[in-house]
């Protein structure tokens, strides 16, 4: 199968070891990976914070980018930028635009997901030695519901054991909302303090998530608090090999 | 700015987090406990949802219908304008009945037109008797909560304030405190000439009121006094009696994680004969404060489906961390976020719809399925458009959107830029970030870089 990646601008510039990840995973599962260089950001940014035109501007030249594409699928390794593209429609009122979003979007997958649904893939071979926990990126969650999949990958990797995070849980947002982090540094924080009390309590040796962004996050505070716990992406920990 | 202050005073009281974060998290336990005895909830929340949108539709035919009806019924309606037309209607009704006290039971329409302010001006007492309003408006404080209006109160906070105005013996029992709140309000009760309630919902067909409460107090407002006023915001009417049905299997069962409230008040009209229960008399107020404003939006329309449950409060974690008084509305939280620019102005309330991470947990649990990111993002979009500043960052705001859309759009100056940062170990001024968190510094080498130094070139195993 034909792939093309979207890399996320984050992922390239921040945690490109995702992305290698990424590509790494999907070689050894067969697939010919393509990336078009002319890609930057999604737009997220611009969209979250209420600047539409920005976003508008951004989302079409991602629509023509991955138009341009011949590949059977269009992998990114963040269900937030995933879910940006998905979506993109909204953005348009031209109808004909509108439909262009829609068929991007289609052809859209975030990693776990793309692997687990399209690939039929729930083991790739990796192998991993250490206690996990799970961080849900909200938007991979809740707009795009990937909830099992990045779990079923992670069982099956050779040696992690993978645990639930305790309360206040996996699935309670790590607070950093984009511009929401510095808007109110602050709230971001009480959130991401109990995230990574909760981290911490769950006696791991890394947690993993599916997003650069959280990751960025999380790791920021476990850093700052001296912790020893590490921050990976999911890319990475699939990617390991024995 | 008063958002961004109030935060961080609500972050700095610590006995306000320990409050809301038990309280938060015990309701959130018993809504989920609560859906699992409804067999289709999902089909539940559409059909809620179908019902509001239906009604939002024909939102005059059914308020006249339902007023209609309800007159017919022996009621008196009402149609206020804005908050200054309700407290002018409710006031004169008051004063007609020479009212010294009034009691009310909760309504957050009343909070919303400051009603115990402009009847205080006018020499009337108000009496708020549901246990929460009480505690609350003995603290001199507002409801920091649209269920749970003293959320924000440990138990040995409402000890305190009891002992301290109540005259009684210290005591954190909550028997013993709730028999002395008991106490106080039935003398109230039995002197007040006015009784002032909420709605939850208003069926147009038969002109009848509904009420759902836990302590009795709805039920004797409405009846004692001689005269009942219910106040309303025009979204709270419904079509048909049988519509209850679905309404009543998710409010109570989102709102505070019970099957059903311990009493249903169903008020249809004036009371028939002397020995029935009911008021001699009832005035409905119908409020629109901004609500046809908001419906006349096909987006913002939406959050009038809002039936008003707090459970977007208690899945908020924002909202968990800070409680309702830092948004500085009646309506806080997620879908005070949303309403207050509505209907208290965009300008007034521009930091709110900014304050949400967009996790998407008040949606998840809405049972009229409010798409409320998506509306804080229209806000957000309309906060821009319109130009209504977000504290002093905002004009560093609009120019770093500027030059982050300029660099964006062209690829090469974005690898240039990005690796010119890398090499030149440059760390953005982000204070905001790093006071709490450190920054993780850009990776040696950019995934593009190593894709054009051969990763392009490698092939898998398999490949």
């Amino acid at each position: 199968m034909r792939v093309s990646l979207f890399v996320t601008c984050l992922a390239d510039q921040l945690w490109p070891s995702a992305a290698v990840g990424a590509v790494d995973v999907l070689r050894r599962l067969g697939c010919a990976v393509e990336f078009d260089e002319r890609q930057t950001c999604c737009g997220q940014p611009a969209f979250n914070t209420g600047y539409r035109p920005a976003a508008r501007a951004l989302a079409r030249r991602l629509i023509e980018i991955f138009e341009a594409s011949a590949a059977d699928a269009i992998v990114s390794p963040s269900g937030s930028c995933t879910a940006m593209v998905h979506h993109y429609d909204q953005l348009f009122d031209d109808a004909r635009w509108r439909e262009r979003a829609q068929g991007v979007a289609e052809r859209t997958h975030e990693l776990s997901s793309f692997l687990v649904h399209q690939l039929g893939v729930e083991d790739v071979g990796a192998s991993f030695s250490g206690r996990l926990t799970w961080h849900d990126a909200c938007h991979g969650l809740r707009d795009l519901g990937i909830r099992d999949e990045p779990r079923r990958l992670l069982r099956h990797v050779q040696g992690a054991q993978l645990v639930e995070l305790p309360p206040p849980g996996a699935e309670t947002c790590c607070g950093f909302g984009g511009t929401f982090s510095v808007k109110y540094p602050e709230i971001s924080v009480a959130m991401l303090d109990e995230k990574v009390d909760a981290i911490e309590r769950a006696g791991v040796d890394a947690v993993v998530s599916g997003d650069a962004s959280c990751l960025m996050q999380i790791a920021g505070r476990l850093s700052r608090r001296g912790s020893t716990v590490r921050a990976l992406h999911l890319a990475e920990v699939l990617a390991s090999r024995p | 700015m008063t958002f961004e202050r109030d935060a961080r005073t609500a972050l700095a009281d610590g006995q306000l987090r320990g409050a809301l974060r038990q309280a938060t998290t015990l309701f959130g336990e018993r809504r989920r406990a609560a859906l699992a005895t409804v067999p289709d909830w999902e089909g539940a929340r559409d059909r809620a949802r179908a019902i509001k949108d239906e009604t939002l539709e024909h939102l005059d035919r059914y308020l006249e219908e339902f007023a209609a009806n309800a007159e017919r019924a022996g009621a008196c309606v009402h149609w206020a304008r804005d908050a200054a037309a309700a407290c002018d209607i409710i006031g004169g009704i008051a004063e007609r009945r020479g009212a010294r006290t009034v009691v009310k039971s909760k309504s957050m329409a009343s909070e919303e037109i400051h009603l115990n302010a402009a009847l205080a001006r006018r020499g009337i007492e108000a009496v708020e008797t549901d246990l929460g309003e009480y505690i609350v408006q003995l603290a001199g404080e507002t409801p920091s909560h649209i269920v749970v209006p003293a959320i924000h109160k440990t138990k040995a906070q409402i000890a305190a304030l009891f002992a301290d105005k109540l005259g009684i013996a210290p005591s954190d029992d909550v028997a013993t405190l709730a028999a002395a709140a008991r106490d106080a309000l039935r003398r109230r009760f039995a002197e007040a000439d006015l009784g002032i309630s909420g709605v939850n919902f208003a069926v147009a067909e038969t002109g009848t009121i509904l009420i759902l409460e836990n302590e009795g107090n709805a039920r004797m407002t409405t009846s004692l006094p001689h005269t009942h006023v219910a106040l309303m915001g025009i979204e709270k009417v419904i079509p048909r009696f049988a519509d209850l049905d679905v309404f009543l299997q998710l409010l109570p069962r989102s709102g505070t994680g019970q099957v059903l409230t311990a009493y249903q008040s169903l008020i249809t009209g004036t009371k028939r004969r002397a020995e029935d229960e009911g008021p001699e008399e009832l005035h409905i107020v119908l409020l629109d404060n901004g609500r046809s404003r908001m419906l006349a939006s096909r987006v913002t329309r939406q959050a009038l489906a809002c039936i008003r449950c707090g459970a977007c409060l208690n899945a908020c974690p924002v909202y968990r961390q800070i409680g309702g008084h830092a948004y500085g509305s009646v309506y806080p939280g997620p879908i005070g976020a949303v309403l207050s620019p509505q209907l208290f102005g965009l300008a007034r309330s521009a930091a709110l719809p900014y304050a949400s991470s967009l996790c998407g947990a008040c949606r998840d649990v809405c049972p009229v399925k409010i798409d409320i990111p998506a509306l804080l993002l229209h806000l957000r979009a309309q906060v821009v458009a319109e130009g209504v500043a977000v504290g002093k960052g905002h004009l560093r705001e609009r120019l770093a959107f500027w030059i982050y859309t300029a660099v964006m759009v062209r690829p090469r100056l974005f690898a240039w830029l990005m690796r010119a940062v890398r090499s030149l170990r440059i760390m953005p001024p982000l204070g905001a970030w790093t006071k709490w968190r450190d920054l993780r510094p850009l990776a040696p080498r950019s995934f593009r870089e190593q894709w054009r130094a051969g990763l392009r070139d490698q092939r898998g195993p398999d490949a």
